[in-house]
């Protein structure tokens, strides 16, 4: 696929996605959706691809959709053509790890993107916010289940219904992001994290992200017996027997995904 | 940059900005809010200004804000909501000046209270004249501290004298200040302006994303708290301009007596 608005590139085993329309604030857009899925399609496919970091540029990962695109549709457009729907259930259920590189603006559609990330480097100049609720209408593409689960009920409801923004340093107080950085940093030391995630075993580094995010949709009881039995499978994978040798013969394993 | 109310001279690597307002003591009215965050960002913005220094013209730094120009609005017995005042004039000020990644030097030419003196602990640095004296004047005009004062100066006098001087109000002369620790120089008055071109070219001549690092490293632990002393501040500020003896000491300021209050 001929990139527009993403640049994509491959970094030993990280697949790099950067959000590329720096004159719209990084809004997504009807093509940036399709692109966005066109790449992670790409990169869940490549077996050398371990663990993905998905950024945009220091002043936007992204400011929120398009809205000037969103203005003239209908509710039926919507319905029909799932406007954003296809990217949120394919980031949604993407089963490598994504580590998303934050600065700037991180707002909306973008920060529901940046919430479907398993790891959230963000730059201290980081703004988060869903405002949807400025212009009349609401989150959509599952800002208000996200946040709510992530932040609470009380922070989420200040942010969805009055709007309210908040910085990288209370973001990351409320747990909505993993990590705070200087600005000048924040992508290396995203890249630096997600190269740490690629080193390891990509069949326990699935299982596990698979397992963390069953801790939001199932029970307790469930969700320990969901573990469970994801913990029992690693028990029959090649890098189980590999990184229990290394560590008995005190040297770094070597993981091939089997 | 055409500004009303501040001048603004780059000279050798530094950008010179003077609150003009000489007769008014350099008192804040709307404007020259406005045009102080103005010059601030130019100095932000420009590759040429290495380090800033904020000045006064006249006989005043700066004595905060300007009662005269919310007169009419006293007068009509109104709460003037002044928490929005703040966020809307002042805590931006004070936010850019501390954040601002070039090192900004207070030049204190002489009298300094209120939101002026703000201005000067939001600076990084602070030369004061031998004619400099410092007011932390809000209570005797029955407000609480604001624009930062009660988060600077409970860091640097410690909180034992910051309580002292929150609650009295007693006017601090400039060889106390350098005592506390509340200024970094005091220079004789008729050296005072060649003496602070010397650190600020100094420092204009320093490696300048160090400094702004450095100030980034010494400020991080504390900055954070900072926004939210300010946002406290501007609640604490509403109430207590909602009160009697507010409007009873700003009256007793415009006819220059002593505040009678009441405690209500």
């Amino acid at each position: 696929m001929e990139y527009q608005v993403l640049a994509v590139s491959r970094e030993g085993p990280m697949g790099l996605i950067t959000i590329n329309r720096p004159d719209a604030m990084n809004a997504l857009n009807a093509r940036m959706v399709t692109e966005l899925i066109a790449a992670l399609d790409e990169f869940e496919k490549d077996d050398g691809v371990r663990c993905v970091v998905i950024t945009g540029n220091e002043k936007a990962f992204s400011a929120g959709a398009d809205i000037k695109e969103m203005a003239e549709m209908t509710a039926v457009q919507m319905a029909m053509t799932g406007h954003f729907f296809p990217l949120w259930d394919k980031v949604g259920r993407f089963p490598k790890p994504i580590v998303g590189a934050l600065s700037g603006f991180v707002l909306g559609g973008g920060l529901e993107l940046a919430m479907s990330c398993d790891v959230l480097v963000a730059s201290e100049t980081t703004q988060l916010g869903q405002p949807e609720i400025d212009i009349g209408i609401m989150p959509g593409g599952g800002g208000t289940q996200r946040l709510a689960r992530t932040v609470g009920k009380y922070k989420a409801m200040e942010m969805i219904l009055a709007g309210k923004r908040i910085g990288a340093e209370e973001a990351k107080t409320l747990g909505l992001v993993s990590r705070v950085v200087p600005r000048e940093v924040y992508l290396t030391e995203a890249k630096r994290v997600a190269s740490e995630i690629a080193s390891k075993s990509p069949v326990a580094v699935r299982q596990a992200k698979m397992a963390v995010n069953k801790a939001f949709e199932m029970g307790l009881a469930d969700g320990l017996d969901f573990e469970r039995e994801l913990f029992y499978l690693l028990f029959s994978s090649e890098d189980k027997t590999e990184g229990m040798k290394a560590f008995m013969e005190k040297r770094k394993p070597e993981f091939r995904g089997k | 940059m055409a500004l009303e109310t501040v001048k603004t001279e780059l000279k050798n690597g530094v950008l010179w900005i003077t609150l003009n307002r000489p007769d008014k003591l350099n008192a804040f009215n709307e404007q020259m809010g406005n045009d102080l965050l103005e010059a601030l960002k130019e100095g932000e913005r420009n590759i040429e200004a290495r380090c800033i220094v904020v000045t006064g013209e006249g006989r005043a730094f700066s004595v905060g804000e300007d009662l005269n120009a919310n007169r009419a609005a006293y007068e009509s017995g109104k709460p003037i909501l002044l928490g929005e005042v703040l966020k809307r004039k002042y805590n931006p000020i004070v936010q850019r000046t501390r954040k601002m990644e070039k090192p900004v030097i207070a030049g204190i030419n002489g009298v300094t209270a209120g939101a002026g003196l703000g201005l000067a602990l939001a600076c990084d640095l602070r030369a004061a004249s031998d004619k400099a004296t410092f007011h932390e004047a809000f209570i005797k005009v029955g407000l609480a501290p604001d624009s930062g004062t009660s988060f600077w100066l409970t860091r640097i006098l410690g909180p034992a004298k910051a309580m002292e001087v929150g609650l009295l109000g007693e006017p601090i002369d400039s060889t106390t200040a350098m005592s506390l620790g509340l200024v970094n120089w005091v220079f004789r008055d008729d050296r005072f302006r060649e003496e602070v071109a010397k650190i600020a070219e100094r420092l204009a001549k320093g490696p300048t994303k160090a400094l702004g690092l450095t100030k980034r490293a010494l400020n991080r632990a504390i900055v954070v708290d900072m926004d939210s002393a300010l946002e406290y501040e501007t609640y604490l500020q509403d109430v207590a301009g909602r009160t009697r003896d507010h409007a009873e000491g700003v009256k007793a300021f415009f006819e220059k007596r002593d505040a009678r209050f009441s405690g209500q």
